[in-house]
């Protein structure tokens, strides 16, 4: 991030006295501790992949060419794609992060700069009780009042009003990637303002009071100062959100509708690489199909190291070098 | 003591409060138009807090409250109905340490309070002017579009000047404008400041005597959020009245 010129750091004269006889025992001994943990994460991350990637040979050797491109899924006659599995997991984390962001950006706006001080406690405590309620429960709201509050109101509403779309086109059955979106949007709407909240707090006052000395309003020192201030912490948060997203397995389980199928209407049932893991694999016949599911693990690991890489390059390229403001 | 021309600010029974903490207490004083007036005291003497009760900054900061009157050519700042915002449009501030927007380019910071105004006319050289003004012109006209934080120090508090100058405000507030550069940045700002009062009508805090005997006409002595004695910077710094004034300008105490 970019900080106004940094005052010059004090010597701590005592210590480079000390670092002449080298590093002590005690401190060598920390570090080699710290450097072991450290190693012991990449090594964990290692075993997954590969035992993952043991699992899935047999239906890798089966299917090889076709796993990620195909979007047949028929464990009976033994066909394997993985396709919709991967489309639902991306549709439905896109529609969480569209819907969440806005949201939680606004929330830690409230929190950190706009809110009556009175409120802001009550509106915290509630956002960390979001944070709070397991997923299952998110899944049972979600059938028993999202979904039929999708099909009877809000589906046919998008569909009379922005069916040009074809995003809102189709029968409003409730269940679906719409309804998983949203219900991924309110579990990683807690995680997206808690961290924007905290990045909101790293402003330094000075910019805002320099905004509001030349007069802008409050909403004004928001859009010039705080928020290009807080942009790269704020894809950061929305990253972390992303990452509940596509791991999101119960509740998106319970009201995606399960259905092995690509289709350009939200309101349409589909499936999402874990929840089709979740579900299929105490009941996997033979052992392509369970190496079909390890092969899904892997697709799904590999989406999340995708967007997290891309995530993390965009977050370095908005944190490096200002842009031209925008003109209001 | 007090010129012909009427005050461009007048301040009459002016207290400020944080929270619990009486930070000005009954302050009444003048400030003639196109003058400097410095602002001198030991820190935590309300010279800030004074300072930010002229353009309704105080009121920003949690528990921060004030009462009392302060009138711009004869209009009440802290009337009923009076929208700070418009009023700091007026009155600009230049701050302790210099705080560009750091995502905006040079360009960018001196033309930001008009584009919240949404001014629609050429905006090039109106940066140019204000650059010209704040005597950075030269040293970034090849740069505009660089990051405002590349510049130095010394550079970047020019900048806000340009920027707060931009504006078009009647009065500039400065709040220790050269306590956090070198001693050569310094002179710059001081320099410039005797410049900008032809135009502008400055009051400038500042903890060092000697720069409010160089750059003000008059002079204001707080003490434990009172003032003191105010006058005319000659008299405060050779002849005061008040024997604290003497005590500290001549390094008693502070």
């Amino acid at each position: 991030m970019n900080r106004s010129p940094a005052a010059p750091l004090p010597r701590v004269s005592g210590g480079a006295a000390r670092s002449a006889h080298g590093p002590n025992l005690g401190d060598r001994a920390w570090s080699g501790l710290l450097g072991l943990l450290g190693g012991a994460v990449l090594l964990i991350v290692g075993v997954v992949v590969l035992a993952l990637v043991h699992v899935a040979r047999p239906a890798l050797k089966a299917g090889a060419g076709t796993f990620v491109s195909s979007s047949d899924w028929d464990p009976v006659s033994g066909s394997f794609g993985a396709l919709p599995f991967i489309y639902g997991t991306v549709v439905t984390s896109v529609v969480a992060i569209l819907v969440a962001v806005p949201i939680s950006v606004g929330l830690a706006l409230f929190l950190q700069e706009m809110g009556p001080r009175k409120l802001r406690p009550v509106v915290s405590f509630g956002i960390e009780t979001l944070a709070a309620i397991p997923s299952v429960i998110y899944g049972l709201w979600g059938l028993f009042v999202l979904v039929p509050a999708l099909r009877d109101h809000l589906e046919p509403f998008l569909g009379r009003t922005l069916g040009f779309l074809p995003v809102f086109r189709g029968a409003p059955i409730g269940l679906g990637y719409l309804a998983a979106g949203l219900i991924l949007a309110v579990m990683i709407l807690p995680t997206i303002a808690s961290v924007t909240t905290e990045v909101l707090k790293t402003v330094p006052a000075s910019l805002k009071e320099g905004a509001l000395a030349l007069g802008a309003t409050r909403w004004e020192a928001i859009r010039m100062a705080i928020l290009p201030y807080s942009r790269a912490g704020i894809l950061g948060a929305t990253l972390l959100g992303l990452g509940r997203a596509l791991g999101e397995t119960m509740a998106v389980t319970m009201v995606i509708g399960n259905s092995p199928t690509i289709s350009p209407s939200l309101f349409a049932a589909g499936y999402s690489l874990p929840a089709v893991i979740a579900n299929e694999f105490a009941e996997a016949t033979g052992d392509v199909h369970t190496g079909a599911l390890a092969g899904l693990a892997l697709v799904l690991f590999g989406v999340s190291l995708i967007l997290n890489s891309a995530a993390r390059l965009l977050v370095r390229m908005v944190a490096s070098g200002p842009s031209r403001a925008v003109a209001s | 003591m007090s010129a012909a021309a009427p005050p461009k600010i007048r301040v009459e029974g002016l207290d400020a409060w944080f929270g619990e903490t009486h930070a000005v207490r009954d302050v009444s004083l003048d400030v003639r138009p196109l003058s400097v007036l410095a602002v001198i005291g030991p820190s935590g003497c309300g010279k800030s807090t004074f300072l930010r009760c002229l353009n309704r900054m105080h009121e920003l900061v949690p528990g921060g409250r004030a009462t009392g009157k302060v009138t711009l050519d004869g209009e009440d700042l802290y009337a009923r109905g009076v929208d700070p915002v418009s009023i700091r449009r007026r009155v600009g501030m230049v701050f302790q340490r210099p705080n560009p927007f750091p995502t905006m380019t040079i360009a960018d910071n001196v033309s930001a309070g008009l584009r919240l105004n949404g001014w629609k006319g050429r905006l090039e050289e109106i940066v140019e002017r204000c650059l010209r003004q704040a005597a950075l012109w030269d040293e970034v006209k090849d740069r505009l579009h660089s990051p405002a934080t590349s510049l130095s120090g010394g550079q970047q508090q020019r900048l806000c000047i340009a920027r707060a100058l931009a504006v078009e405000p009647e009065v500039l507030l400065m709040d220790e404008p050269a306590s956090a550069l070198d001693p050569i940045a310094t002179a710059r700002v001081e320099e410039l400041m005797h410049e900008l009062k032809a135009r502008y009508t400055i009051v400038v805090v500042t903890h060092n005597m000697q720069q409010a005997a160089r750059v003000s006409d008059q002079t204001a002595f707080f003490y434990m959020g009172e003032l003191v004695e105010v006058g005319d910077t000659e008299t405060i710094f050779t002849n005061p009245r008040e024997q604290r004034t003497e005590d500290y300008v001549t390094g008693k105490f502070g």
